[in-house]
């Protein structure tokens, strides 16, 4: 009847759940249950990506273990979260990098810096290791138009895969047209920027023990708006370049380097937090198998931002080339892997989330 | 860490609501202070960590109540669950206090939702604490530990030293190990004896074996047993528990409140001979709901089966067990054990004597059947549409009425009319002094809170004295 035990587990606890509602306070999920009276593989891959795994309902359910009936909200929606992303993969056959994600992942890392260091020493021979400055010092080796459509396409790889794995679970959560431009993406974007239900329904986010705190999420705020500020600096860097011809490298005070300065550090101080906090966390909370894809995604973060500072710190030494290569290789890597790593949980769920602001707005219920 | 050697100003059996707030209350009064629970951590707290919400007069709308509830209108609805079986001076105190209770259980940590739908409609009278009754006890738990009061789990009160009304110590039994704790005063909040299944049977005889417990296996009742034979004076009818039918798949003990079914009004229900025994349609479900426990314990082999068909399935809220389903009430029948012709013989002649009608089942409708007996005067229809479904049900105990009398400081008044001299009392071990008979849902964590806090209080007092 589900395509796995941890959705079958998923629809047990749902099901009891259901019957009792003690926690529709706590997050979004239980208000998305209480408009079921049974749980689809579909239904139940919704409600694990609206649960932001803020542990609340673990401590707070008088049936946790060791009561008989064994139930950890938190632990089986994890699971089943982390396979509904190998489940959406697009395309299907590559569902298998999710399987032993942080060996794929650092599998990619390292053939693609060696092929960025190998391509830069190969391309620039003796000059890899000179002192390059002013205006087009990064594009001595490698031109500009070629980083940009190689980074181009990967990350046109990228959404393209997203997009198709969104298509399928958007279809598969029962997802419609209504209202989404009048309302419910909106309010998804409220709910998500504000990591809204990452709060135990404002006693704090749980993680080591039964008390509640707002450190996960503040951890979360740095990495998420981190990455938005890192990826604001590329923009704004492009823009430069071909809109007004002004070429990297820029000084410390212009708008693309200020930009990723501080996302670099939200980049380095979010993902350490967040994986001290993931080493700390009660191990009941988690699904044993996927500590590997979240290291793994956590780590890329934190090697992005640690390449990218010491790149502006080296710039003006002979560590250019091999700085800039290394930085390129794990960008490169961050993006090839976005699809088929922890990445997609930010893309399943905000749409989620969407979905879930239709259905609040539908007035949906169970009983009749 | 707890250390037993030495003497605590306040001792405290018991560590659920009752338990906590007095704990709370009297060490923010100064008083050093030791819980004694009986469970293990994970199931501490007893019936409180079944619950869901609490009943405090307030005299307008809240960011968590929807409107106001004046004292008066707390005092009508209790004076007429209770049919008049309450004490006036006492209850009256209990809900002036709980006004003031909602502020000072916040204080300690505990938090509210906001009123959603969907929950029986109490969203005006009652406070529902986020996450339930396991979130607020944790709240609490945290609050008493940070203000130094100690706590041991597994530490069930096995014995009291009672010298004329004048608590002196207590036996404590930690594991296999005995320890005597000496302290000022006492404060027994233990709750009811609902789990104690031998001294449910000294009422109910045999049938009490197969009652299903709601709560945790902790609630033996030993300390009453114990103050109730050192002279301390009983309230409540001992023969009397508020049951409710639960499914009979629920375990034993502990299956709290998914295990209960809402479904009764919309069917017919048969005992273990395939008839009906009462008016399923008497009156609206929250007003009936605590009688169907009591019916099913008066049964054969105290069991029974509501019976409904697929126009009712949705009409309630889901069930954690899901409902037994089949093609046809003969094979329904066959499925619980129940006698397929006697069955069918049941629903045909139920089926006869539904009268035509609209059927309504958010009100009371007068969908009714003619000539049958006995009858159901409400939401009365024809179980003809398949597929047809059962729950066995079986009576679950939620908690007893026994208990030791109390005045308004909550403390224990002696067979002879003599308060006691360092004894105290709070929550369900006391609730018969406020509630003699009847429920009203909240009222048990009111009781709880209000005599807890009072209890801690007072017994802070006393152990400065
Ligand atoms: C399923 C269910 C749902 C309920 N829902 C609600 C609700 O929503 N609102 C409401 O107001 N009421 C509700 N009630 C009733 C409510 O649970 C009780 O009225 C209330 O919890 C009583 O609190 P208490 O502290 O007196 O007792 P309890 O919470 O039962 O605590 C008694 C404690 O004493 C301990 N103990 C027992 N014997 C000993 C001993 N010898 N030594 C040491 N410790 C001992 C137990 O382990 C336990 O921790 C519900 C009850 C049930 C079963
Ligand atoms: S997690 Fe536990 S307390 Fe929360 S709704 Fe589910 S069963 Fe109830
Ligand atoms: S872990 Fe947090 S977000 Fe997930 S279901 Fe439980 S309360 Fe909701």
């Amino acid at each position: 009847m589900h395509a796995t035990e941890a959705l079958a587990e998923a629809d047990r606890l749902m099901t009891l759940c259901n019957s009792c509602r003690y926690c529709e306070g706590v997050c979004a999920v239980f208000p998305a249950m209480e408009m079921r009276r049974s749980f689809g593989d579909g239904d139940l891959n919704y409600l694990a990506n609206l649960c932001h795994s803020c542990g609340a309902c673990y401590y707070d359910c008088q049936f946790s273990p060791p009561h008989e009936f064994n139930v950890n909200v938190p632990q089986v929606l994890e699971q089943v979260r982390a396979d509904s992303y190998a489940a959406y993969a697009w395309p299907g056959i590559l569902s298998g990098a999710f399987a032993r994600n942080g060996l794929v992942i650092s599998i990619v890392l390292a053939l693609s810096v060696a092929g960025f260091i190998l391509g830069f020493r190969a391309a620039a021979g003796a000059a890899f290791l000179s002192v390059e400055t002013g205006p087009g010092a990064f594009y001595r080796v490698m031109p500009h138009n070629t980083m940009a459509l190689l980074f181009g396409l990967a990350f046109l790889y990228a959404m393209v895969a997203l997009i198709m794995g969104v298509r399928k679970f958007w279809r598969d959560i029962g997802g419609t047209e209504d209202d989404l431009g009048s309302g419910s993406i909106w309010q998804a974007i409220k709910d998500a920027s504000r990591l809204r239900y990452l709060d135990g329904g404002s006693a704090g986010c749980v993680n080591e023990d039964e008390k509640g705190n707002d450190r996960r999420k503040h951890y979360h705020h740095a990495t998420f708006y981190g990455f938005m500020l890192c990826f604001a600096a590329t923009c704004v860097a492009t823009i430069y370049h071909y809109l007004f011809g002004r070429q990297a490298p820029y000084p410390w005070w212009d708008l693309p380097v200020v930009l990723g300065t501080l996302g670099g550090i939200g980049l380095i101080v979010g993902p350490v937090g967040l994986l001290a906090a993931k080493f700390r966390r009660d191990p009941d909370l988690m699904a044993r198998s996927n500590r590997g894809m979240d290291v793994a995604f956590l780590v890329m973060l934190f090697l992005t931002s640690v390449t990218g500072i010491l790149l502006l710190v080296l710039r003006a030494t002979p560590a250019l080339n091999p700085m800039l290569a290394l930085h390129l290789g794990v960008v490169f890597a961050l993006f090839v892997t976005m699809p088929y790593g922890k990445f997609v949980h930010g893309i399943y769920r905000f749409v989620a989330l969407v979905r879930y602001a239709q259905e609040i707005r539908s007035g949906k219920t169970s009983i009749e | 860490m707890t250390d037993f050697s030495r003497k605590y100003d306040v001792l405290i059996a018991g560590g659920g609501n009752a338990a906590l707030c007095a704990a709370i209350s009297a060490r923010r009064a100064g008083a050093s202070v030791l819980v004694l629970e009986a469970a293990p951590k994970f199931y501490r707290g007893g019936n409180t960590r079944h619950t869901r919400n609490m009943r405090c007069a307030h005299d307008s709308a809240t960011d968590t109540l929807t409107g106001p509830y004046p004292e008066e209108e707390f005092w009508n609805d209790l004076l007429r669950v209770t049919e008049g079986e309450t004490n006036e001076e006492l209850a009256r105190h209990m809900i002036h206090e709980s006004k003031e209770m909602l502020v000072w259980i916040r204080e300690q940590g505990v938090r509210f939702q906001p009123s959603l739908g969907g929950t029986l409609s109490l969203g005006r009278t009652n406070s529902f604490f986020l996450g339930g009754g396991r979130a607020m006890l944790n709240a609490l738990y945290l609050t008493a530990e940070g203000l130094g009061v100690d706590v041991a789990y597994d530490a069930e009160v096995v014995d009291l030293d009672i010298e004329h009304s004048f608590f002196k110590s207590a036996t404590v039994r930690l594991g296999t190990e005995h320890r005597t704790v000496h302290a000022g005063t006492l404060v027994a909040a233990c709750g009811g004896f609902e789990s104690n299944i031998g001294w449910l049977k000294e009422y109910w005889g045999p049938p009490a074996e197969n009652f299903l417990i709601r709560g945790t296996r902790y609630n033996q009742g030993g300390v009453l047993k114990l103050l109730l034979a050192k002279g301390v004076d009983r309230i409540g009818d001992p023969t009397q528990c508020h049951a409710v039918a639960i499914d009979a798949r629920a375990p034993k003990y502990d299956g709290g409140i998914i295990t209960r079914l809402d479904c009764v009004v919309l069917g017919i229900v048969v005992n273990e001979q395939a008839q009906r025994f009462y008016d399923e349609g008497e009156d609206v479900w929250p007003k009936r709901y605590a009688i169907w426990g009591r019916l099913v314990a008066g049964q054969p082999n105290q069991i029974a089966y509501i019976v409904f068909d697929a126009k009712s399935l949705k009409l309630f809220m889901p069930s954690c067990f899901p409902a037994i389903e089949a093609p046809s009430v003969r094979e329904l029948a066959g499925k619980v054990g129940l006698d397929p012709s006697a069955l069918e013989q049941t629903v045909a002649t139920f089926n006869a004597a539904v009268q035509p009608g609209h059927f309504d089942h958010t009100q009371l409708d007068n969908c009714r059947t003619e000539g049958l007996t006995p009858q159901k005067s409400n939401w009365a229809r024809r179980i003809d549409t398949p597929p047809y479904y059962v729950y066995p049900v079986r009576p679950g105990i939620t908690f007893t009425y026994l208990g030791t009398r109390v005045d308004k400081h909550a403390r224990m008044l002696m067979a002879d009319g003599k308060p006691a001299a360092n004894m105290f009392a709070a929550g369900e071990i006391m609730a018969g002094n406020v509630l003699g008979r009847g429920y009203a849902a909240g009222v048990g964590m009111t009781i709880g809170s209000v005599f807890g806090r009072i209890a801690g209080r007072e017994a802070a007092i006393n152990a400065r004295n």
